[in-house]
This record gives structure tokens, sequence and C-alpha cells, in this order.
């Protein structure tokens, strides 16, 4: 087998087995990187040297004897995760020599876990975009077809993983921005529960929306992911002190008497036929496997998009200031203090980046407060309690991820109200705090990747890897490869 | 026309903690520029805030000690602006649900009743760094020292209660006076772990109409408050003569000229775009939390001058002086417990140990004796070994060479002398060396008697029993 197409177990399996070291792997995907790169763009920044010498170290471990899950194991990781004396930029322009003095508690735990980091991905300027447009560092293209955005903001996570660049990879999601281009990549791509992952040393967009997680080949890699990332973290107050369940273990349980929900909002006039088909296909599926359906209702679903906007750029207008050109990232030549703060976030930030601290701070300001961010926090208490009632009667929710598979370079960019309702099925879901996936469920005419979404109760990751894997296992999707 | 102003005090009291409210970095004053610094409180992407619980602890000290209600679940928000000292570009504070809430202090003012200046709210924050200017190694630039940045703070805000400036210095001192007294504070207000900014307007007398308000800032002192409220005032009150109007804006008080000047409009305020804070989680305090803290609240400066009163007896002013400090207070009662006559140690706390201190510039904290060796000096003036006199001089040896009393009046000879028939013989002595005064006080000059009594004390080197003196002088004098 090829070493670049291997899932972590499988690759796990090769460097126990001793079939094959960590550095002929790093090698290998370092070569693929290397190969590929000009047509995908999905990294930022490539960390070669470091990586050799973390699989050389990781032969040792396992010479040694010491082999965990992910010892040895190329990932990447969102360039928006903090990586001691690795240069982090989150996309944007503002950060393009920023090298942090410290690492993100996730990454620390991977490093710890003995994976080897492969390089920083490619994004949506500091997390905000649905199509990795907004890079200042070049658009990332979708594997399937390079013609076609691979969805944001962590478009580089699933561009990786899709086009076997990494085994698997580290990406944020704050409105769907790892479902997302999952979906439209053709990978696996989990948002856990709020507070389920520290968000320490993750460069904050909207903080109480915002979440770590995996993307990956299939189902059992995510569990073994979250299973290595997720915990308390002392360092992060919103982090929640529960325990982490073996994830991998309840995957084999499979979906016999499963009660899944279909919210009716979520099944629109509007959906693409293609995707219209491979979720009627999905239901098919999980019925043969004897999961019961149940018609649900999440009332408050059209009001999610505008909320989310309300919310998430509020937090972003205030998370953002700090890059003011004082103490790192871009200062540019000014006259005078007010000069100097001006000029610098003007270079800095991006056209979108600025739509959103503009909108954020206008939802902010005295007089519209009240109307706008106070109201927006009143509908999202509705929409999470949307999800409470609606959970008491099922035990994961089936959707679509998005409302159309990939679409075209450009063909949103400058229509920003388009762009955001591609998010409309995933949104929902950060504003209720629950944890969500998205996996593999079919391909378009035209061939592009369309994704399922699984949406589980708050902590209910263990339920929804486990009726992801009975679908994986009575599928093929996830087997279909990208040919570039 | 008459005017009435309309005072109320914001002050910012910078907590005695270890570390920062936020972070582990240590909060000692006077380190080299940024050594005490960490992500958190230089602002860097991606890190996030942990709460001090020690700086909970220390606001919920603060608001029993105020008559405050403890709010049991407040928020954490975000006052959002830019400056060059503030890191994140926004200072993590309270806005709605602070801490404390509704509580007052009974201000004393002299010759009147207890006055009741309401507490509005009290709310933890971070402070903010400092910029440094014009050094040399900067290149005449602008330096940023963020060591303080991240430091726990409460703002105190009163209600607009205070009338005069100096009901606003007996409220600031009162205040000053609790929260050192808790020990959350050290009070220093050069350092500026004690600063105020005061809200002041002025109204016609009669009126309930609250005139338009200037917000002053830079008021580092007992002495500045009093002078910037009075110079306000004034200026207040001069401008609406002429004609003019107060508007509302911030003003710096100049220590130099003891003036005010403006330093922002209404129309160039910020806009602060308070929203509560994501990145931590509402603060649930317990009752049973507030009740514990309650239990370890110490004895207040106001019911231990009830206390001392009571149960010791002093007068009202012995009782306030002694109370000026949780140590000085300590330090007396101490000295009650080692030698039972209250008064006599207040006395001398107050007189020779007040002025010693002074003059050594020293703390009560490090006094060099001991309340258990003042006692035990006190105890030999009450029983006569020595006299009031003497006392003083073996004072002064035992704050010198840190001896117990007994020990130097042993090693020098100093125990009183009160046998009569030694000081007769020295009286007799004296009256036969001095016919002609003897004479003179015969005569009826009875302030000659001064003379002998000093003469007697300067040949027994002060050891002589002064009553006895007197008597047995008076009797030989009078034949």
């Amino acid at each position: 087998m090829n070493i670049i197409d291997m899932t972590i177990h499988e690759m796990h399996a090769a460097l126990k087995g001793r079939q094959i070291s960590s550095v002929e792997a790093v090698t290998s995907m370092l070569q693929r990187i290397e190969s590929v790169e000009p047509k995908v763009g999905s990294f930022i920044t490539v960390t070669s040297e470091q990586a050799l010498s973390a699989a050389k170290s990781a032969d040792d471990d396992i010479a040694r004897g010491v082999c965990g899950q992910l010892t040895g194991i190329p990932l990447a990781i969102k360039d928006i995760f903090l990586t001691e004396g690795t240069r982090t930029t989150c996309g944007s322009r503002i950060l393009e020599n920023f090298v942090p003095p410290y690492s993100a508690s996730s990454w620390e735990k991977l490093h710890q876990s003995g994976a080897v980091l492969l390089g920083k991905l490619n994004q949506d300027e500091f997390a905000m975009g649905s199509s990795n447009e907004s890079s200042a560092y070049g658009t990332t293209r979708n594997p399937w077809d390079t013609s076609c955005i691979p969805g944001g903001s962590s478009g580089g996570s699933a561009a990786a993983v899709a086009a076997r660049e990494a085994t698997a990879t580290l990406g944020t999601d704050t409105g769907g921005s790892i479902r997302q281009p999952a979906s439209h990549c053709g990978c696996v791509g989990l948002k856990p529960t709020y507070g389920r992952v520290s968000r320490y040393g993750v460069i904050a967009y909207a903080s109480s929306l915002d979440q770590v997680g995996p993307l990956t080949r299939d189902v059992t890699d995510s569990a073994i992911m979250l299973e290595a990332i997720a915990g308390y973290d002392p360092k992060d107050s919103t982090s929640v002190d529960t325990p982490v369940p073996d994830y991998r273990s309840a995957l084999t349980h499979g979906v016999k008497g499963l009660r899944i929900g279909l919210p009716k909002e979520y099944f629109i006039s509007g959906l693409d036929p293609d995707v219209q088909k491979a979720m009627e296909s999905a239901i098919d599926t999980y019925r043969r496997l004897g999961a019961e359906f149940v018609d649900i209702s999440l009332p408050h679903t059209d009001y999610a998009v505008a909320t989310y906007y309300l919310i998430a750029t509020a937090e972003a207008s205030s998370n953002l200031a700090r890059y003011d050109g004082v103490r790192f990232g871009h200062r540019a030549e000014a006259d005078g203090l007010l000069d100097m703060y001006t000029k610098s976030r003007s270079d800095g930030f991006g056209t979108e980046v600025k739509r959103r601290i503009m909108l954020g701070t206008y939802a902010l300001s005295s007089g519209y407060y009240d109307a706008y961010y106070v109201k927006a926090q009143k509908v999202r208490t509705l929409i999470m309690n949307d999800f409470i009632k609606a959970f008491e009667d099922v035990d994961v929710m089936l959707t679509p991820v998005a409302p159309t598979p990939a679409f075209k370079i450009g063909e949103k960019i400058n229509d920003p109200l388009q762009m955001y309702l591609s998010d409309i099925f995933t949104i929902p879901v950060n504003l209720a705090g629950t944890c969500a996936m998205s996996l593999p469920a079919g391909f378009s005419a035209s061939g592009l990747p369309i994704g399922l979404q699984l949406i589980g109760k708050p902590f209910g990751e263990e339920t929804i890897l486990k009726a992801g894997y009975s679908f994986e296992q009575a599928t093929e999707w996830h087997n279909r490869k990208a040919t570039i | 026309m008459k005017y009435q102003p309309v005072i109320g005090l914001e002050v910012h009291v910078q907590l005695l903690t270890n570390t920062k409210i936020f972070c582990g970095c240590s909060t000692k004053f006077g380190a080299e520029p940024n050594s005490q610094t960490c992500p958190v409180c230089l602002g860097l992407p991606g890190a996030l805030p942990v709460l001090n619980k020690k700086v909970v602890e220390f606001a919920i000290k603060a608001g029993l000690s105020t008559n405050c209600s403890i709010t049991p679940r407040s928020i954490f928000a975000r006052k959002n602006y830019f400056y060059p000292d503030l890191p994140k570009g926004y200072q993590i504070s309270q806005f709605e649900d602070p801490i404390c809430q509704w509580g007052w202090l009974d201000i004393k003012v002299e010759g009147q009743e207890l006055k009741r200046i309401g507490i509005t709210r009290i709310h933890m924050e971070e402070d903010a760094g400092k910029l440094v200017h014009g050094d040399s190694e900067m290149n005449d630039g602008s330096g940023v020292d963020l060591n303080r940045a991240c430091t726990p703070l409460l703002e105190v805000v009163s209600e607009p209660d205070l009338r005069t400036s100096d009901e606003a210095v007996i409220y600031l001192k009162q205040l000053h006076q609790i929260v050192t007294w808790l020990g959350i504070c050290d009070g220093n207000m050069e350092e500026g772990s004690f600063r105020c900014d005061a809200n002041v307007s002025v109204m016609p007398v009669g009126s309930d109409k609250l005139g338009t308000r200037a917000e002053i800032k830079n008021v580092n002192s007992f002495k500045f408050v009093k002078q910037a409220i009075e110079y306000e005032i004034q200026r207040q009150i001069e401008l609406i003569e002429d004609g003019g109007t107060v508007v509302q804006e911030t003003r710096l008080f100049d220590p130099n000229s003891g003036k005010t000047r403006s330093m922002r409009s209404k129309e160039e305020a910020h806009d602060y775009r308070y929203f509560p804070d994501p990145d931590l989680v509402p603060l649930v305090i317990s009752d049973e939390w507030i009740e514990r803290t309650r239990q370890e609240l110490p004895e207040l400066p106001e019911q231990r001058q009830q206390r001392f009163m009571a149960e010791l007896g002093l007068p009202l002013y012995d009782a306030e002086v002694l109370t000026a400090s949780r140590a000085l207070a300590d330090y007396f009662e101490a000295g009650v417990a080692a030698h039972d006559n209250a008064k006599a140690v207040a006395n001398w706390v107050m007189g020779e140990i007040t002025r010693a201190l002074n003059d050594s510039g020293a703390a009560i904290e490090i006094c060099p004796v001991s309340p258990t060796q003042l006692g035990g000096l006190l105890k030999l003036i009450d029983s006569g070994t020595i006299s009031g006199k003497i006392a003083k001089t073996v004072f002064d040896e035992m704050w010198k060479s840190g001896k117990a009393a007994h020990i130097i009046v042993e090693e020098q000879g100093l125990v009183q002398v009160s046998d009569s028939s030694a000081i007769e013989s020295i009286i007799d002595g004296i009256m036969a060396a001095n016919t002609g005064q003897v004479e003179e006080y015969r005569g009826g000059k009875e302030k000659v008697f001064g003379f002998f009594v000093g003469q007697v004390m300067k040949v027994s080197k002060g050891k002589a029993n002064p009553s006895v003196v007197n008597e047995l002088l008076l009797n030989k004098l009078k034949g």
C-alpha cells in the first residue's frame, strides 16, 4: 500500500510492524507535497527539516518499543494554531512574520503523542470565509477539481487530506469551517462540543464559537485524533472538565435502534439535487442498518446565519484589536500613533476581515448594542433550546453539510451574502455549542464530493462517531481518491 | 446665588496578590521592564485569561467590609479601546453584574453626626501597562512596560453623596484604612496602589437637579483630592456666574499649579463597546463561600474602636488614633496583654512609641521595642520601681539596645528610691547648703519649691520617688 494513501491506523500498524519507518513516511509526504502543492496550495509553511528530525526521533522511540497511535505519523495543522518557533500567520498579512514563543495546547498534545508536523496549512484570513479565497497567501484549490474552492476556512486542512499531502490534519470550526471543507473535499471532519478541546494557543476569531477538530481520511482516524486532543486545559477557562472516553472502542457498536432526527428546516427546496439525492441514499443506508428516523423541527433555523454574523463579528472586532503594530506583527511606517494604528491595520488586514471588524464594531456600539448584540444572544438561546428540545426525542440528527457541492473559485467572492449562506446548515451547531461531523456521502454529477452531517448531543461525540463508522462500513464513498 | 457641590469618587485599589489577575506572573513592583510577562499579559494571539481566585476573595472581603451585597453570578466584560499600554486592545473588567453592589460607608465629619455615603459598586479588573517616554536608550522614543499589565484592581465607585472636599477626603481615608486593614492593598498612593478619580458638579442650593459633571483624573494624594475638588467647584461656579455652562468632560489635575485642565470632551469620549468576555465563564459565588470569607474577616477599625472604648475604657480620641492601622491596633492590644493598664499602654503607644517611630522613620510592624517589652517597662513604672522620668531614659536605651526594661534598670542602677530616710538626709543636706533659698521660701516665695525638687532629683540622679520628695520637702521647708 502506498504510504501517502494510508490512514493513521494503517500507518500505525505499518510503523509498529516495522514495514515502514517514520522517516520513510515523512519523506513520502514531503515528496507528495512538493509535487502537488503547485496545483493545490494547501500549505503556507512546510517545515521539512523539523519534520525529518522529528521523524528520526519517532523512529528512535519506535525502536525502543514506544509506539503510540500517533508516534511518527505525519500531520499538518491549520496556520491558526500557534507553533513555538514556527511562523504562524493565520492566513493574514498582519502576522506575516509572527513567530510565536509558545504552542497551542492542542498541537502540544499531538506533539507529545509523537506526531510529526509537516507544516502549517492555508486558510481563510483569521478563519473568516467559506472558500479559502480570503487567505493572504493565495487560494487553496479543491483537489477534486482545481477550478473549485476547497471550502473554508480550514480549506488547506481539507485539501491536504484529500490530496494526500498529510495523513490527517487539524482545523478549527466557528461556523462550519471544518465540516464544510471536509464535505467539499471528501474527508471526515469533526467539530467537537464547545469546551471539549482547549482553545489555548488557537488564534481567536469568535471565542464563544471557535472549536478545534480533526480532518481525516476515515472515522477511525477521527476518533484517534479527538482522543489525543480532547480534555480539560487549565489554561482555557471555557474548556470543560469531563472525562475523555475511549472513542475508538465505541465505534463498532452499530446503529440498530438509533433514533435519527431529520430537521425539516434543513431539507429545503433550494437544496442542490445531487445533495438531495445523496441525503436520500444515506437515509436508506441507515434504515437498512436498523436506525429509526424521526421528523423533527428546529424552528429558529432561519435566524441562525444573521445571529451568527452579529455574535461572531462582535467578538472578532474585539479579538482582532490586539493586531495594532505595537508589540508583534506588521507595523506600517507612520507619522504618530493613530497613523501607525490605522496604516498597520489597513495594510495588514484583508477585505473580508475588515468587513467583519466593522460589522462587529457596529453591533457593539452604544445605541445599537441592545438591538443587535443583545438580541442576537437571545436568539442564540432560542436556537440552543431548539436543539435541547429536539434531542429529547432523538440521538443524532442527519442533515446536509452544505446546500451545494464546492463552487467555482471567484463565484461568490464578490457576494458576501451568498458566501455566508453556504454555512447555513453548519452555523446552528456552533451557536448551540454541540458536536457534529461531516462524512463522505456521495458525489455530484460532475464528480465533486458531497458530505453528510451528523449532529450529536453536547459531549455526544461517541454517538456520532459510532453512527459515522457504521455508515462508512456500509458505503464506499470514503475510499474514492481525488486524482491529482 | 449659593451653590451646592456634588461629588462622587471612583477609587482604584491595586490588590496585594502575588500573581496577576489572569495569569501566573508576579505583581512585584519595580522589576526590570517586561520581565514579569507571559503570553497572557502580553496579549499574544491565542492566549486566554484564567481568573485568580485570590482576587475574588479580596473583592468579597472589600464588599463585605463596605456593606455591599455580593453578586451570586457576576460577569466579566471587555472594555474596548486602543492604547499602546493596553496589549489586547481591550481591558477585562466588569460592567453589568459586578461582584459587589449597593454598599455604604458611614463617614465621620468632625462635629457632625455620621453621614452615610453610598457605594454603587465594586468591580474587579486588570490594570494596563505603563508607557515610558524619552529614555535615551530608546533614542528619545517611547517604550511600553507591561509588568503592570494584568495586575488586579478593584474599582470602588461611590454614589454622588459627598458634598464637600473634606467629606471626600474623609471618605477616601476611611476606604484607604479599610483596604489596608484587610491586607488586600498596600495603600501606597505614590506607587499608584490606591488612586482616585473625582466626579464633581455644582447645582443651586435647594435644587434637586444635578449639574453637569466633570471627571477629574490623576488626584493621587489626599491633599490633591482636596485641592482638585475645591478648584473644580470654584471653577464651575465662576463659569456659571459668568453666564457659561459646564460641559461634561474629563479633566486632568495638575499638582504643580493646583488647577484642572480639560483632557477630552464628551464628544471625544470613547465608546467602550462593553460586552461579556466570552473567554471567561460567569463567576458563581456560593453563599457558603461568602460566609466562609465573612468568618475570615478581621475585626474592622470601626468595631475595634468601639471595643477599645467599651472594654478597655479608652476615650474616643485614643481609640481612633490607635486604630489608624491594623498593625498599630495589634501592637496596642499586645501591649495591653503584657501589662493590664490600657490607658498607660495607650499613652505610651501614642506618645513615646509614635515619636520614636517618626524620628527613625520606622513602621510599627518593625518597632524595635516589642509590645511585651513595653509592657515590662510600664510594669516597672506602675509598681513604683522607676519613675516616669527615668522610664523615658530606659525606653531610649531599650530602643537602641533591644534589652528588656528590668535589665537596663538593674545594669544602670536606676531603681527608684522611695525610702523616706534616705531622701530625708538628701533634703537635709540641700537645705543646709542653701539657707538663703530656705529663707526665701519661708518668706512666702513659694516658687523656690521647684528649685529644691530639682536639687533633690539631681543629687539622687533622678531616682528619688517624686511624690515622696514632694511630701517630705513640703514638711521640712514649712519647718
